[in-house]
């Protein structure tokens, strides 16, 4: 690869470092804190923290705002009151807290923002022609601004893969920065789409020009590709996190989406970025899960956890 | 890189998080162990007729294990004897596809009982579980697996010649990889048509007896392989032995020396595995985050205990602080403890000596200079523990950079040039590995070129293959053990 | 009254005398036919640091290169061959009837070692099926420093077998030829001379393997021995002697024309390399 520079307003050309990844030995490493064996009550402190990582996500043609309103319900309560109450004669148990954000379509902003209020939950939406990004900037600019003022207090938005792939390094950046602006005191969350940037030197150097061009998170999918988040590339994207941090002193997130569907792969990013960039960004202001199905198991998995017993997933709402 | 601190997010900011720590995960399987091993001497556990016994330890708690037989030069004949005698009668009169059927039989019985032999070979030793389980075990199974379709074969190892087996095979094992090493000799041994007298290390020999009770289980016929405990008394008279046609050993340089001295007066054929102090070389231009891996794995695999660690860190000057950097920030990581629980990286020094040995040579290493770092890990209070460390900028001629240590040592040393890495890397009497990081395909093809060492790991490090010839140049050995090159030490050409 | 002279040894690509001056007269049936060099330790030494400088040139070089260079040896034995027969017969060391054939023996044994210089490596060397995403292969390169050395008894073509086997792989040689074989140093040495070898790959010394065993096999710049005598007490002599740098030796009942040879004077690297995008 070559060495990459764009300009950045108000800097001047900056230049984007070349950093190799050797696919085998990242996977490696990424594979190896799937061994760790998380047990006992650091399992159900896991737990307890993965939930409040969620942000809960539904980004379907099919939905209404009756179906948002439901997983706006579940994210304030993942598990009924009545549960919860029977809950509380077990020694370990705690009150369930509620997720990090709901996670919605721009259409869906309105009614979500209304079903959400005053619960602290944060409101994510994916502007920016979601899940392809393949609309002139402007468009894309006008969406964020129409979702951030029906109420979405974090953006999620795509990066303009044809264009990186294609070597427009300039354009992705420059799209970015609008869409920063866009989002006023909204949080930016850059989604690579790393399923289509397919090697993991496209990932960080994406990562890196996100970060650049002002992300406050960087995410791997927007579910809608395969592979969507993986725990190797979810590695690649911390550990440019990590350099990035060195370099400038910014935090910046990390959101890996789709494809997290149990309690055992939460924990196992857990881990990942607990040994990765370590406790500092193990809260949901710099860690979260994109995931709908996962907040049922963790739930299932406090409640072993706690009582001992195996549940069915019937006793939790489906949303 | 400068650091240019600005407002933001800094992690300054208190906020709530969570302080993950990771709960005791023990391996709950539990393994049985006798009060007393003796022998397996013509397919029988027999007594040893010295009529002595020592104690085996777990190294992480100090605790006594098991009693082993000390075998003195009688019991080691018995040995030799019953092995002749089946290299003469049974084992020779079986087709190589029989053979072959045997060692695929271990193979398969190997897995079946891996979680048992990895944990016994964790308490004996004082490798993580995680090693014995995911490492050691599966190379085990897949060596005899490997082996086994060799044995109708031979005809393929030496093309144009004709073969056949030596005969006794005198096979003398070290203890950091005990049921491994047992593998890399007794598996390519019999697939030649030989038969085996093996002595395990006197620290490990837990493993090797219940190997011993694997080819009981497997049917392999009396005397094929015949286990004798001991020391270095014991392994002496094996090397002296005048049936014994071929000393197989690995070990430290200095034991192999006098085995070779001893054994050259003989007839004996030779293939020597011995120490090494390999380089690992990181070019500017390397995956840096995967070569920092490969550093830690190189060196802190198995508590270093590995005759290839890649023991001698050669980063390139440019590259140096932020190496070093990144390396101690994830040493900071490496989890020192318990080695049955299953988030343990770093296990037990498998020896009170062997703890002695790798302090008095850190405590010299201090004297000699360079900067010294440690990780700050809370050790177990019982057990010999010993916390990652490496040493910065000694001279080439310092004790670290030059013996080896044997133990989660590492020194690091920088160079400007290829030429300059390759004149470091092989300034060394050793030439067992070396590791090359560079995303260059042609420099990586030049380095290896140029690399006095029997395996080169170019970005990746200390992995292993039954398929894979293992061994060193020059003081590190001679022999291969593994591949199509694995089996030619255990065969006469004719 | 003739001249008789001094059959030179050859060492670093010149011919010399010994450098302790030491000769003794070579008798054939109670006539002295020439004087021959005794080399001593000092010798040896000499044209072992000959031998490390122009092993990693000759080992540089292409096996395509190699293989012509012992080819042009062939080319130079053939060219010699009646000089080659005189001597034989002037040394009384082959029955005349068969000097011809001897000859065309050792020209056969150069012009097979020819055709193993870029093969052996495809032959013993290959592509390891490992379990896991990385290329690994192994390759044969050269152990270095060879010293041989030859039997008491005088066999041309043995002689060329020796040392063809140990320069055919990248190695360079000091051999030792014994007091019989000891008249035909100066010639084969021209030979080597001859042949676009560089100098010092090969160096020809002559005289008693009694005086010079203890230096080789200590040597710690000697790789590898090759030991063709048939003194077996010297042998396991040396063998217990060489451990200080862990010497291969190969010795006793080692066959003629053979891969094995080959094998037996290369180490074999083996290289990995992980497999991804």
């Amino acid at each position: 690869m070559f060495d990459v520079s764009v300009r950045k307003p108000g800097v001047g050309k900056i230049s984007i470092p070349h950093y190799p990844i050797d696919m085998v030995a990242a996977n490696e490493r990424a594979a190896s804190f799937t061994t760790r064996s998380i047990k006992a009550s650091s399992k159900l402190d896991a737990l307890y923290c993965a939930i409040e990582m969620v942000d809960l996500t539904t980004l379907e043609g099919m939905d209404t705002p009756g179906k948002v309103r439901q997983l706006c319900g579940k994210a304030i309560n993942p598990v009924p009151p009545a549960i919860q109450d029977k809950m509380r004669s077990f020694e370990k148990f705690r009150p369930i807290p509620k997720v990090a954000a709901v996670c919605v379509y721009p259409n869906m902003v309105p009614y979500a923002a209304e079903a959400l209020d005053g619960s602290g939950i944060q409101l994510a939406s994916v502007a920016t022609a979601f899940p392809a990004g393949q609309l002139p900037i402007d468009i894309k600019v006008s969406d964020v601004k129409r979702a951030v003022k029906f109420g979405a207090t974090e953006i999620d938005m795509v990066i303009d893969r044809g264009a990186f792939l294609e070597g427009k390094f300039q354009k992705v950046f420059d799209e970015i920065i609008k869409v920063k602006e866009a989002c006023g005191d909204a949080h930016l969350k850059v989604i690579l789409e790393t399923g289509e940037l397919k090697t993991y030197d496209n990932v960080r150097l994406a990562s890196w020009l996100a970060m650049e061009a002002g992300a406050d998170f960087i995410k791997t999918s927007t579910g809608k590709v395969s592979p969507a988040a993986t725990m190797p590339v979810t590695y690649v994207m911390l550990q440019a996190i990590q350099d990035y941090y060195e370099m400038t002193g910014k935090m910046i997130g990390m959101k890996p989406a789709g494809g997290i569907k149990t309690s055992k792969q939460a924990i196992h990013y857990l881990c990942m970025v607990n040994e990765t960039l370590g406790q500092d960004w193990l809260n949901p202001e710099m860690f979260r899960f994109g995931a709908s199905s996962l907040l049922n198991d963790l739930l299932k998995q406090i409640f072993k956890q706690v009582t001992g017993r195996y549940y069915y997933d019937d006793i939790f709402s489906m949303d | 890189m400068t650091k240019k601190k600005t407002k933001t997010k800094t992690k300054s900011k208190t906020k709530k998080t969570f302080k993950f720590e990771y709960d005791a995960a023990p391996e709950s399987f539990k393994v049985e162990i006798e009060e007393k091993y003796y022998n397996f001497i013509g397919g029988e556990f027999v007594k040893p007729k010295s009529g002595k016994y020592f104690d085996t330890v777990n190294p992480a708690t100090g605790k006594v294990l098991s009693k082993i037989a000390l075998s003195n030069e009688q019991d080691v004949d018995a040995a030799v004897k019953a092995a002749k005698k089946a290299f003469e009668g049974e084992w020779s009169n079986l087709s190589g596809l029989e053979r072959g059927k045997y060692l695929f039989r271990i193979a398969r019985i190997i897995q079946e009982r891996s979680r048992e032999l990895a944990v016994l070979e964790t308490l004996d030793g004082g490798k993580p579980i995680k090693e014995s389980r995911d490492v050691d075990l599966p190379l085990v199974a897949q060596h005899f697996f490997y082996n086994a379709g060799w044995a109708d074969k031979l005809e393929y190892v030496m093309p144009g010649k004709e073969v056949a087996p030596i005969g006794v095979c005198g096979q003398i094992i070290p203890w950091n990889f005990p049921l491994l090493m047992l593998a890399w000799k007794i598996a390519p041994a019999l697939a030649a048509g030989n038969t085996v007298v093996l002595k395990p290390a006197e620290q490990t020999s837990l493993t090797a007896l219940r190997f011993a009770d694997i080819c009981y289980e497997a049917g392999l016929p009396a005397g094929v392989v015949n286990i004798v405990t001991g020391a270095g008394e014991t392994g002496a008279a094996l090397v002296e032995h005048k049936d014994v046609n071929k000393i197989a050993f690995t070990g430290s340089t200095d034991i192999g020396k006098l085995i070779a001295k001893n054994a050259g007066k003989t007839k004996k054929k030779l293939t020597m595995e011995l120490g090494g102090k390999s380089a690992n070389i990181v070019f500017a231009d390397a995956a840096i985050d995967q070569a920092v891996e490969g550093i830690v794995s190189g060196i802190f695999f198995n508590q270093g205990h590995v005759c290839c660690a890649g023991s001698r860190l050669l980063v390139e000057e440019s590259i140096k602080d932020v190496v070093i950097k990144k390396l101690k920030k994830r040493m900071k990581q490496i989890r020192v403890g318990d080695p049955l629980d299953k988030n343990t990286d770093l296990g037990a020094i498998n020896s009170k000596d062997q703890l002695k040995k790798i302090k008095d040579l850190v405590k010299q290493g201090q004297k000699e200079g360079g900067e010294f770092w440690q990780v700050e890990s809370e050790l177990p209070p019982r057990g010999n523990f010993f916390a990652p460390c490496f040493f910065v900028d000694q001279s080439a001629s310092s004790t670290i950079s030059r013996e080896e240590v044997f133990g989660p040592v590492l020194s690091i040393s920088t160079f400007r040039t290829p030429d300059e890495a390759i004149t470091k890397a092989n300034d060394t009497n050793y030439g067992l590995a070396a590791g090359i990081w560079s995303e260059k395909v042609s420099k990586v093809h030049e380095v290896a070129s140029k690399l006095k060492a029997g395996v080169i790991w170019a970005n990746t490090y200390n992995k292993f293959d039954a398929a894979s010839p293992f061994g060193g140049f020059k003081e590190s050995g001679y022999g291969r053990e593994g591949g199509r090159h694995g089996l030619l030490p255990y065969l006469e050409v004719k | 009254m003739d001249v008789l002279k001094t059959i030179k040894m050859f060492a670093g690509g010149a011919f010399i005398r010994s450098e302790s001056g030491a000769t003794v007269p070579y008798i054939v049936e109670g006539e002295e036919l020439a004087r021959v060099c005794v080399a001593s330790k000092k010798d040896f030494r000499n044209a072992v640091t000959s031998a490390k400088t122009a092993q990693s040139v000759w080992a540089a070089k292409s096996s395509y290169n190699r293989s012509q260079i012992l080819y042009r040896m062939a080319e130079m034995t053939q060219g010699r061959e009646t000089e080659l027969m005189n001597l034989m017969m002037a040394s009384e060391l082959v029955e005349e009837a068969n000097v011809g054939e001897e000859v065309q023996k050792a020209v056969d044994t150069f012009v097979y070692y020819a055709g193993w210089c870029d093969k052996y490596q495809q032959v013993m060397g290959g592509l390891n099926p490992v379990a896991g995403p990385y290329h690994n292969f192994t390759a044969p390169e050269a152990v270095g420093v060879v010293s041989l050395v030859t039997s008491e008894k005088f066999n041309l073509s043995q002689i060329v077998d020796n040392i063809c086997s140990i320069i055919c792989g990248g190695n360079s040689v000091v051999a030792v030829l014994s007091p019989e074989s000891s008249i035909f140093v100066s010639i084969l040495g021209e030979i080597f001379h001859t042949s676009d070898l560089p100098s010092g790959v090969v160096n020809l010394l002559s005289g008693k393997i009694e005086d010079l065993a203890t230096v080789m096999a200590e040597h710690m710049e000697v790789n590898s021995i090759s030991f063709q005598n048939e003194n077996e007490t010297i042998y396991f002599d040396m063998r217990s002697r060489s451990i200080d740098n862990m010497k291969r030796i190969i010795g006793l009942n080692q066959n003629s024309r053979s891969l094995e040879l080959i094998t037996a004077f290369v180490e074999q690297k083996t290289v990995w390399h992980p497999i991804g995008v």
